[in-house]
């Protein structure tokens, strides 16, 4: 069954950590953009919601960490943080192994792919599910790409991730949607935490919407890192969203910088043909 | 290699609630499982959010090291920033302070536009 949704979206902690200390406007606006984005997918009536991922150190580590990786598991736990930090309480969230594998294997035919039988999801899976699907009723296919520990898999091979991705999800009868979740500039984490270069940003979602791979893998990491700071590492996640989108052009739902939440809040999705 | 135990231990401590238990129960003998200088020891036992920020320890480790330590978000950009002033600039890693207003004098300058729009 083709992709059915394919989207991207922030993952930052502080929208649930923090939520009180940002602009009640720019807020509520953000937890409405989160819930047209969580009927959009339900609307879809998805069988599963593959979440492409940055992880942060819940689950790998740089003593054997992968590229990429594909969760395989029944059930996933998390948010691995602390309640109090994150203010999201723990639970277990639903997946489905046997989708998984072959998912993964598909997956493998063209990109390395390893495999994790378990997995404890941070918030960076958790605060989009906290919004979107906030009754974890849908099962849940989490997928990481290192954007944390350098070396980083170069983007091209990310784009290369989401483009198997999308031929996975459309070789089984399930029906797949997708986001990547993560950050555009930011420092997180950092002194300059809240830090955003809004014009970074604007340029990058330009080459997003357009789905132009030519310039969304021009970005060096370096120029990232300068740029964009080492939390613009994560535009992995919102480059194998593109891929996966297989040449759609993608519409910006929501893009506000909010700086006690460290990140231009951005929810976007592409327009699959057929759907 | 030693930054590199720093933030194992700090990676098992935020991952796995054994290890916390541990920690919480016999530190020094958790501690003695890592290869760590004295620098590094002292930093982590007090703790010196700072010194380990300076050390060049990740800020997805360091941020829920904190949060393990009950501090308060401000308080944790605080000590990083007490860190630099006390032992200089950030010595590894990709974490290192580029130089930001800060997030009120940000924020003032984002509603001042949005008024302006």
């Amino acid at each position: 069954m083709p992709l059915v949704y394919c989207g991207a979206c922030s993952h930052a902690p502080g929208m649930t950590g923090r939520a009180e200390r940002a602009d009640t406007q720019t807020r509520q606006a953000l937890e409405g953009a989160f819930r047209r984005m969580g009927d959009d997918i339900r609307a879809t009536r998805p069988d599963a919601l593959v979440v492409i991922a940055a992880e942060h150190f819940a689950n790998f580590f740089m003593n054997n960490m992968p590229a990429f990786a594909i969760g395989m598991a029944d059930s996933y736990e998390g948010p691995i943080e602390d309640e109090a930090f994150l203010r999201i309480r723990r639970t277990t969230v639903p997946g489905n192994k046997a989708l998984s594998r072959r998912l993964i294997e598909k997956v493998m035919q063209t990109v390395d792919v390893a495999y994790a039988e378990e997995w404890k999801f941070d918030h960076g899976i958790s605060v989009p599910l906290h919004f979107l699907t906030p009754d974890y009723d849908l099962p849940i296919v989490p997928a990481n790409i290192n954007c944390q520990g350098p070396p980083l898999a170069p983007l091209a091979r990310a784009w290369a991730f989401g483009e198997a991705l999308r031929n996975a999800a459309d070789s089984v009868p399930e029906r797949i949607a997708l986001i990547g979740t993560g950050g555009l500039s930011h420092w997180p984490a950092t002194p300059d935490s809240g830090k955003i270069n809004q014009e970074w940003d604007r340029e990058f979602l330009r080459r997003w919407s357009a789905n132009d791979r030519e310039a969304l893998l021009s970005y060096t990491d370096a120029e990232t890192y300068r740029e964009a700071g080492q939390g613009g590492f994560e535009i992995r996640t919102f480059i194998a969203a593109a891929a996966a989108a297989k040449g759609a052009r993608g519409t910006i739902d929501f893009c506000e910088p909010v700086p006690i939440f460290a990140v231009s809040c951005t929810l976007a999705s592409f327009k699959l043909p057929g759907i | 290699m030693s930054l590199y135990q720093v933030q194992k231990l700090i990676y098992q401590l935020n991952r796995d609630p054994r290890t916390r238990q541990r920690y919480a129960d016999e530190r020094d003998t958790v501690l003695a499982d890592y290869d760590l200088t004295h620098e590094e020891i002292g930093a982590l036992q007090r703790p010196d959010i700072g010194l380990l920020y300076v050390l060049g320890v990740n800020g997805q480790l360091l941020m829920h090291f904190a949060a393990l330590h009950r501090i308060e978000w401000t308080d944790y950009l605080e000590r990083m920033r007490e860190g630099l002033r006390q032992h200089g600039p950030v010595r590894e890693g990709v974490y290192a302070v580029t130089g930001y207003e800060g997030v009120e004098a940000h924020e003032a300058r984002l509603r001042a536009e949005r008024e302006t729009r």
